[in-house]
């Protein structure tokens, strides 16, 4: 597992500002050497006096902390402090690993590699459950766990690759816990002021994450953010803007606000009412069943009501339909959560900071051609006939599909014919057919001709004559003793049978292991980014090793039992051949294509 | 009670369903000639049903346009009699008119021109099943039926679906369906029938001694069978030939739709025509990414 070397800080308390050093960890032990010389915080921790690791969530400028706790109920242990985030992760996956080793448990092994770290970071977060789910997998299923010790900690397969494609037996055992994952954080209730009481003062904290939220719940902020920021206001006072417009909104000082957005055009822009929603929500009217008088069912409600109303932050919401100030009730900012939540939002935007994750949202939502006004009348009208049409009158709608036409099954069936007829080795000696050029009446009139034959002559008597019958009877005894010879029965069976029982154990290893690190190498192709190409290589380095195993089976089993297990490892090797002359075409092509000098 | 008492008649009591191949091509050319074979047959059917006197046997004709019930030993022998003339001389008759009845049918028919066409397998199989399930329907005792095809000439492509449901409909009511080939050559639907329904599948090489045959291996009942070293298939190729080049492959893209087989990735599936929409990224298009 080798040994890992990393600058960090030790602290001996949350507060302590930490001692500069460089941390070593290998298999058993970790040290810790303080940069002066002087100080006596040294440390030689031996591993199996570890019993668990924490690690926090980096957030803002919080530092990266890893605390490893010698028990993990008193809460004793070392605490050490990393200059970024992705030090600390390579430092946790160390001391995962080193941790499961010692305790029996192989936990995965979180992508490490640094060249995939890329692509993999952000696509798997695994939840301790998920982890748990999978070690006892491997505990129920030992040749599960055999693969996973042969592939994974072989450093074959990533950890995330070995389970992509066993989502099946994870889901067996996820469905009996709750499937729900957390979702995307609503920006409705996040903003929140805090007051300190002793003077006006009102703070609001806002992190790259709460950003993100308001870009994706409120367009327009993202609209007025791109437009305004760098050349108008400051991130800063931007900011400072919105909270102030959510401050006002929140207070219901409906006076106030209009004052305010009457000096301030920016800070108008967030006490309106969101046009891009406006325009988005009439879009979706439009859809709606025609039949249905939104406006109508409108008055239904009580809500707009005096005295009725959700219950929101201590105080009752009614609608205040007089201002042209943003009301936002709480019902429309769930639909809006909803509707976020729905379109599901690009997981990869990185929460870097807040002009890229704007432009980010931006890109993803592109406007809907808008459709000229015929045609949406049109449309309105063609869906108003069919919310109207008495469906039991009507022909069933014809779902489309493509219609399934066998053009001409002559065309396969024949080569299908010759192939069975190639399998049973032609035996067809003797009995050419002769060429038939008949006409359909002549043929028929020689049929006839044979009937009233039968009919003038009578049956001839013996109907067979004993010399061929005894004929018959030899042929088909030597077919069956022949066919009980060549024990068609079950060939496979006989053939393993006669292996002795530890290369049977063996080659049925090599078995599983082929049959896996195929399905990884079949899976990769195409090859489209490094990732794959990476996988690609080492699941082929291992594959020749395998192969150079089963050389070395075939080439040292016994003469008695050579045939049989050269027989054994045929398909075997086929199946290898097979895959590695694909990555041979492939980078030939690649390479007289692109010239490329690496073959890719 | 009942069932107990069904359960005896079954076991030793057959129902033989034999279809046999009456296409005019085949038998102009054939090695032994149809007046011989015929000959073999009615020994054949006789011996049937002086094995068990509660036996029945039916035999249905498939021509190249039509197919017919020719005999069924039910309406020859109601009092139990059997008489090899007396099911000579229906059986011959029959066929005559089946046959007569085959040439008009097939003069109207000018798909049937070519010399090679296919006796209607598909249809004599199918009339077969409805005769089987009409003797399960009709009693609470009934034989333990089986189908045995007598077929000369090579199959008929064209009725490879309808064939394939008969056998699977074979299989599902338990009717093993034995086939014993008279012609030149392997039939493929056969040898898939008998593997699928666990029948016989018989080439015999000395045609003359046909009756031999089918006495040694087609005669017992399928309870006797279970004591007997019947004759195997020598092996029935269950590789799938590719669609675009009929080739026999191990490996190889499968349309999603309709399940056709192809040997190379193909944009569109030429059997049913459904687009395989997914992109498959240009190697040589794609930035260097391996540093």
């Amino acid at each position: 597992m080798g040994s890992m070397t990393i600058g960090a800080k030790y602290k001996t308390t949350l507060k302590d500002p930490g001692t500069p050093g460089v941390l070593r960890m290998n298999d058993d032990r970790l040290t810790f050497t303080p940069n002066d010389p002087r100080s006596a915080m040294k440390l030689n921790v031996d591993f199996r006096s570890i019993k668990g690791h924490k690690f926090n969530k980096v957030d803002g400028n919080k530092p990266a902390l890893l605390n490893l706790s010698k028990d993990s109920d008193k809460g004793g242990g070392y605490m050490f402090e990393f200059d970024n985030v992705g030090n600390r992760d390579l430092c946790r996956d160390f001391v995962a690993r080193v941790l499961g080793k010692h305790q029996g448990v192989v936990p995965p092994r979180p992508t490490a590699a640094p060249e995939n770290s890329v692509a993999s970071a952000g696509l798997e977060q695994l939840s301790a459950a998920e982890v748990e789910r999978r070690v006892k997998l491997l505990r129920e299923d030992s040749e599960l766990q055999k693969l996973h010790k042969k592939f994974v900690l072989g450093n074959i397969l990533q950890e995330s690759e070995f389970w992509a494609t066993r989502k099946n037996l994870l889901d067996d055992q996820a469905n009996k816990a709750s499937k729900q994952r957390p979702g995307f954080k609503t920006a409705m209730s996040d903003v929140r002021p805090s007051a300190d009481g002793r003077t006006n003062k009102v703070t609001f904290n806002l992190t790259t994450e709460m950003i993100h939220q308001i870009f994706a719940e409120k367009p327009a902020v993202r609209r007025a953010f791109l437009d305004f920021v760098p050349k108008k206001l400051t991130d800063k006072e931007f900011w400072t803007k919105y909270c102030r417009a959510e401050y006002l909104l929140r207070t219901k000082n409906t006076a106030a606000a209009t004052a305010e957005a009457a000096e301030d055009e920016e800070l108008a822009v967030f006490l309106k009412n969101d046009d891009i929603l406006a325009k988005e929500a009439k879009l979706k009217i439009k859809q709606v069943d025609p039949t249905l008088d939104m406006e109508a069912d409108a008055g239904d409600d009580y809500i707009h009501l005096p005295d009725h109303g959700i219950l929101r932050d201590g105080s009752k919401e009614t609608l205040d339909t007089d201002s042209e100030l943003a009301k936002r009730t709480l019902s429309q900012d769930l639909n809006r959560h909803a509707a976020v939540v729905l379109e599901g939002i690009a997981s990869d935007v990185e929460l870097t900071d807040a002009k890229s994750v704007a432009e980010a949202l931006a890109r993803s939502k592109k406007e809907p051609p808008s459709t000229s006004v015929d045609d949406s009348s049109h449309e309105r009208l063609v869906k108003v006939a069919r919310m109207t049409e008495i469906e039991d009158l009507q022909a069933p709608r014809s779902v489309p599909y493509a219609p399934l036409c066998i053009k001409d099954p002559r065309e396969y069936f024949d080569s299908q014919q010759a192939n069975a007829l190639r399998s049973l080795g032609g035996s067809n000696d003797g009995r050419k057919a002769r060429s038939c050029s008949l006409s359909t009446e002549e043929a028929f009139h020689h049929l006839t001709d044979q009937i009233s034959s039968i009919k003038v002559n009578k049956l001839n008597y013996p109907v067979i004559q004993s010399d061929m019958a005894l004929k018959v009877l030899n042929e088909l005894n030597e077919g069956i003793s022949r066919s009980r010879r060549l024990n068609l029965k079950n060939p496979q069976e006989g053939l393993l049978g006669r292996v002795p029982q530890h290369t049977q154990d063996e080659l049925m290893d090599h078995w599983t292991a082929i049959q896996e690190l195929l399905r990884h190498f079949w899976s990769s192709y195409p090859i489209t980014n490094a990732v794959l190409y990476n996988k690609v290589q080492r699941v082929k380095d291992a594959m020749t090793q395998i192969y150079q195993k089963l050389q070395a089976i075939k080439e040292s089993a016994q003469p008695d039992v050579r045939h049989e297990i050269s027989r054994l490892v045929k398909p075997m090797t086929q199946a290898l051949d097979a895959a590695f002359s694909h990555d041979l075409e492939q980078q030939q092509k690649s390479a007289k294509a692109g010239n490329k000098p690496n073959g890719f | 009670m009942t069932s107990a008492h069904s359960k005896l008649y079954s076991d030793d009591v057959s129902l033989v369903v034999v279809v046999v191949d009456t296409n005019p091509f085949f038998w102009a050319a054939a090695a032994l000639p149809f007046a011989d074979f015929f000959a073999n047959l009615v020994h054949f059917v006789n011996s049937l049903l002086l094995l068990n006197h509660l036996n029945r046997v039916v035999v249905i004709a498939a021509g190249v346009s039509s197919c017919a019930y020719i005999f069924d030993s039910n309406d020859a022998s109601p009092s139990g009699g059997v008489g090899v003339m007396a099911t000579f001389d229906k059986a011959s008759r029959k066929v005559e008119e089946f046959i007569a009845q085959d040439a008009r049918a097939t003069a109207g028919n000018s798909s049937v021109a070519s010399a090679n066409a296919a006796s209607l397998l598909s249809g004599a199989l199918s009339l077969a099943l409805c005769y089987i399930q009409r003797i399960f329907r009709s009693g609470t005792r009934h034989p333990q039926p089986r189908i045995l095809c007598l077929q000369g000439s090579p199959d008929g492509p064209e009725q490879y679906v309808a064939v394939m449901n008969s056998i699977f409909s074979a299989q599902r009511s338990m009717v093993p369906i034995d086939s014993c080939i008279v012609g030149t050559q392997d039939s493929a639907f056969l040898q898939q029938a008998s593997y699928i329904t666990g029948g016989v599948y018989l080439k015999p090489q000395e045609l003359n001694g046909l009756f031999q045959y089918l006495a040694a291996v087609f005669a017992t009942d399928l309870h006797s069978r279970t004591f007997l070293r019947l004759p195997k298939t020598l092996g029935v190729d269950f590789r799938a030939s590719c669609f675009c080049h009929k080739k026999t492959i191990d490996m190889g893209y499968v349309c999603s739709v309709c399940l056709s087989i192809f040997c190379k990735n193909q944009k569109k599936c030429s059997t049913c025509g459904s687009e395989f929409s997914r992109v498959m990224p240009d190697l040589n298009s794609m930035p260097d990414q391996s540093k």
